[in-house]
């Protein structure tokens, strides 16, 4: 029974009654009378504001490193609300983490996508650093074990899951029977094509969002998301093709991974146009 | 028959391995979809095309 004259908030996330005509601050000074930062429904106020039911209230420290319990309403304050809810049930599937997929697994755990299944067969080397996330420690370790070590760090709160096989026609369907979005991050043309086309062939209600033409120094612009048919889009500029002379280079393949990133992100929250 | 959005001419009867060649492509780094139906890998030899088919063909460059 909720007391008369009280009303239920939540602070940090956690449910809490507070007066019915306590203010924001009211609140921060009862709770956290040293937060510098004061978030309400998901934006920082400057001014004070009577609260109401239901609001959510979000107290920070500035420079202060969160609880567990704490640290995931912070992740969740810089999200739309209504946003959050659906990235956090979203299940999607990397295939490759090198350039492309570690950086595509990244920004999903940044935006607090629920679920992640990372496969790759391969180790990390030297030569991966100069556009892949990994770090000088990484190099020798499996990428599906560095990257969740990576992941872990920035978004503790998502699930990961690593699968250390390389991907072909026979263990394609099977390895991504539970995720809702694949990804493909392959660096072989022969193994982009294979995915897409058994994706597209034995599992028709997933979506792909696959990447083609990302090596180069070439202009930002023409970089690309095309949708090739409902469950099936593709972002590169189709023709720039690593080769010697012609480098698969940092910030060219993180704009192309970043579309396939926005990608997933939009196709999670109905937008299925380009 | 439409081919990327183009109207291309092919002798008729010809089957998807033979566009492939003629346009230069691999089988193997291709996604080939005819009237909005994937045509699997091992296809290629016998799908015939007809003039009325509308042809998508994704052809995937190396690099990730």
């Amino acid at each position: 029974m909720l007391e008369v004259g009280k009303i239920k908030v939540f602070v940090n996330e956690k449910l809490s009654e507070v007066g019915d005509n306590s203010t924001a601050y009211d609140v921060r000074n009862l709770i956290k009378k040293d937060a510098d930062i004061v978030i309400l429904n998901g934006h920082i106020i400057k001014e004070d504001m009577v609260l109401k039911e239901n609001d959510r209230l979000t107290l920070i420290k500035r420079g202060e490193v969160p609880t567990q319990d704490e640290l995931e309403a912070l992740l969740v304050a810089r999200h739309t609300p209504g946003v959050h809810e659906k990235v956090k049930n979203a299940s999607v599937g990397i295939a490759g983490l090198g350039g492309l997929g570690s950086q595509v697994a990244v920004s999903l755990a940044r935006i607090g996508i629920g679920r992640l299944l990372l496969v790759d067969f391969d180790v990390v080397e030297p030569s991966n650093l100069n556009r892949q996330q990994y770090f000088i420690k990484h190099i020798g370790m499996f990428k599906t074990e560095a990257m969740k070590d990576l992941l872990t760090a920035i978004n503790p709160f998502v699930e990961v899951e690593t699968k250390q096989i390389y991907l072909d026609e026979t263990n394609i369907a099977e390895t991504f029977l539970d995720v809702d979005i694949i990804v493909e991050a392959f660096d072989d043309p022969g193994c982009k094509a294979s995915l897409v086309n058994t994706v597209l062939s034995k599992l028709p209600d997933k979506t792909i969002v696959a990447a083609s033409g990302i090596a180069g120094y070439f202009s930002n612009n023409s970089i690309r998301t095309k949708k090739i048919k409902d469950n099936f889009y593709l972002v590169g500029d189709n023709v720039s093709e690593a080769q010697p002379g012609c480098g698969l280079m940092a910030p060219r393949v993180a704009i192309a991974a970043n579309h396939q990133a926005n990608t997933v992100l939009r196709i999670i929250l109905g937008e299925k146009e380009v | 028959m439409i081919v990327n959005g183009k109207e291309r001419d092919f002798d008729s009867g010809i089957t998807v391995n033979e566009l492939l060649e003629k346009l230069n492509l691999s089988k193997d780094t291709v996604v080939v979809e005819v009237n909005l139906e994937i045509v699997p890998k091992d296809q290629y030899a016998a799908k015939i095309l007809n003039e009325d088919d509308k042809v998508e063909i994704v052809s995937f460059v190396g690099g990730g």
